[in-house]
Formats: C-alpha cells, structure tokens, sequence
C-alpha cells in the first residue's frame, strides 16, 4: 500500500481520545481485579469470621496499607511504561522503598521476639497458602492488565509486565486481607512480599513475549 | 526545529480531539520526517524504509492513547520509531550472515558521504603496509588479484587470503565507526 493511502485511511474520522486515557484504563484494571478477587475470597476462601472486630484494629489496615501502597507503585510504574518515551525510575524507587520498610518492620519484629515466637509469627495459621492465595486471587486483574498493555506502546515488556504483576498482585493482596487472619508484621512482611513478587515474576515472564508489538 | 514541534504537537492535539484534517496533516508531516529517520539508519536496506514508515504511522495511530498531552510530541513518536526500527533489526539479525565480500558493497554506499573517502583512508592506514596494497589494487584501483599479487610480490592464492582479511579488518573497523 501507498503511504499516501494509508495516510488517509488512518486519517478517515479518527476517534478522539480523552485525556487521561492511560490512567483511566488502568483504574479500570484496578477496579475489575479487585471485584474479581472479591468475588473469589466470597466463594472459595470465605471472609475471616472476625472480619467486622478485626476492621476495628490496627494491623488490618497496616496489611492493606502495605499491599494497597505496592498496587499504587504498579500503578504509577504502568502509567510511565505503558508509554514509549515514558521514564519510571521514580515508580519504581517509590515501590522499592515501600517494600523495603515493610520487610524491614517484619525483620525487626522478628528479631525482637525469642526463636519460639519468631518461628510461631513466621508460620502463622497459613504460611503454606498464603503465596499461593494472592496469586490465584491476581490472576484476573494481571490478564487484564496484560490485554491493555498489548493496546498501549511498551517498549520494556519484561520490565512492563514485572509492573503489570506487582500492580494486580497488590490489589489482590489487599482483597485478600478480607480473608486472611494473620496479623504480625513478620507474616506480612515475608508471606505478603513474597506472594506479590511472584506475581511480578510471572507477569514479567509472560510480558517478555505478550508485550511485543 | 523547536517550531516543527509546536506545530506537530497542536496538529496532534486536534487529531486526538477528533479534527480529522489536521491529523492527516500531522501524519503526512511525520511520515515525512520518519522517512528521513529511517533512510539514515537503513542505508543497508533501503527497500524496507517504507514499510517501517507505514508501520511506524500505524503504531502512532493504533497506540495515540498513550500520547501524554502534557508532553512534547516529537520524542514520542520516534520513541515509536526507535522501537519498529530495534525490532526489525532483531528480527532481521536471525537470518543475516553477511559474507565478507559484502563489506565492500558497503564501504562503496558510505562513499558519497563527504568525508568517508578520509575514515576509508585513515581505516586503510591501520592494516599492514601488504594488506594496504592489495585492497587499494584490486578494489579501488581495479586489478585483478593476480596483478595485484604480483605487484605485492607475493602468489594470487596469497594475495586472495590477505585480501580476504584485510577486508575483514576493514569492514570491522568502518562497522565498529558506524555503531559508535
């Protein structure tokens, strides 16, 4: 085809774009992905029998501040790659320093108590699952991700799509803190992190090939 | 150049707003521009730059939404380009294993270009004074190799293996020049 055709082919009625496209796509992401996580702890995993008490304390909502503030960093990092000139060293600063007060929090505690109660912390009621939960819980909201993605114009898929992970894997963490009754910083600071970096990881792995274009 | 900008970049902003005359305009614009782009840094392939123009328009038009408004306009669309031009060389580097005779195909297309004819002399300075000769012989003076040999003081089966790595040398040192 001619350049010139093609030219006016692009250029036959285009559909405008509103301001701030990016940003509503990915709020939407946000907001599919947590529903869906929403709708899985209901039927499968069921909320905590203590959920109304526990919205009383303080490390309820320390969880959610934690995985809430790892979603925002996704956010913030997605917002910058999903475009191709975009720089998202200060996202990923930002995300970095979240993690590492937190793990650093969980360290403390840790080491604060005796070997007995660290190991009693570290194991919790569900250290088994716990990695595994917020992973299965992030699965829609990382698809969805994914699908946009492939619509914007990243030029780092593995980079994106470790973005892409750590976004969905926060949303659905926070959801899933309606389930899960753990409440030490050791079990946040391990089990969390470590469920939201593997879905990082996995986003980053599926990203290296879905985010070509 | 900062007045190609700020026309391009009000040209995309009515685009984005639905103004289809002034988004043709941005796009012949920038297909313009992009052909320059690509013809600089495709002198081995001239035959792709349209299509990597075409693909390049299309990703503008596909992927505007990532467009911030806030933004100069210009880096974001050869961001675009950069990437079609990076994925097309890799896809391109699977199948292309260049025999060396080709160097000399793209020592002579760098020759137009004020001062390649010096970056040729001055590459032709670093090899040995017998290699020096027998390129300048046969490929810019045009004898044959067993002449060439023979004024090199040396048999044509040699003089076909020292022509052979000088122009290796070469055509390692003018790409090493190229990509830095």
């Amino acid at each position: 085809m001619r350049t010139d055709d093609l030219i006016d082919q692009l250029a036959t009625d285009p559909r405008p774009i509103r301001e701030g496209a990016v940003q509503r796509r990915f709020l939407g992401v946000a907001v599919a992905g947590a529903l869906a996580a929403l709708v899985l702890v209901l039927v499968w995993l069921h909320t905590r029998h203590d959920l109304a008490e526990a919205m009383t304390g303080r490390m309820f909502w320390m969880k959610a501040t934690y995985t809430a503030l790892l979603a925002l960093a996704g956010f913030w990092a997605l917002e910058r790659l999903a475009r191709p000139d975009g720089a998202p060293r200060r996202a990923l600063i930002f995300g970095a320093a979240v993690l590492v007060v937190f793990v650093v929090a969980g360290l403390t505690q840790g080491l604060l108590s005796t070997p007995e109660q660290r190991m009693i912390m570290l194991r919790g009621h569900s250290w088994t699952v716990c990695a595994g939960n917020i992973l299965t819980l992030s699965l829609p909201g990382l698809a969805a991700a994914l699908l946009v993605l492939r619509r914007m114009a990243p030029t780092r898929p593995a980079l994106t799509g470790f973005a892409a992970g750590a976004f969905a894997g926060g949303v659905a963490a926070t959801i899933y803190g309606l389930h899960c009754a753990e409440s030490t910083m050791v079990f946040v600071g391990v089990w969390y992190t470590l469920g939201v970096l593997v879905v990082g990881a996995l986003g980053a792995l599926i990203g290296r090939w879905a985010l070509r274009w | 150049m900062t007045e190609t900008e700020a026309r391009l970049k009000a040209l995309m902003l009515l685009g984005l707003d639905g103004d289809a005359p002034a988004y043709r305009l941005l796009l012949s614009l920038l297909g313009g521009r992009l052909r320059a782009y690509f013809e600089r840094r495709m002198r081995d392939a001239p035959g792709d730059v349209e299509d990597l123009v075409q693909e390049t328009l299309m990703a503008v038009h596909t992927r505007r939404a990532t467009y911030d408004r806030a933004q100069p306009f210009t880096p974001w669309a050869f961001a675009l380009a950069r990437y079609k031009l990076i994925d097309h060389w890799r896809r391109r580097k699977i199948r292309v294993t260049v025999p060396i005779d080709d160097y000399v195909e793209v020592l002579a297309a760098y020759a137009p270009e004020p001062g390649s004819a010096m970056d040729l002399e001055r590459a032709l300075d670093t090899l040995p004074q017998r290699q020096r000769d027998l390129v300048r012989g046969v490929k810019i003076e045009g004898l044959s190799l067993a002449q060439a040999g023979a004024r090199a003081g040396v048999s044509e089966g040699a003089a076909k293996v020292a022509l052979h790595r000088a122009l290796k040398a070469l055509g390692e040192r003018m790409r090493g020049r190229a990509d830095g």
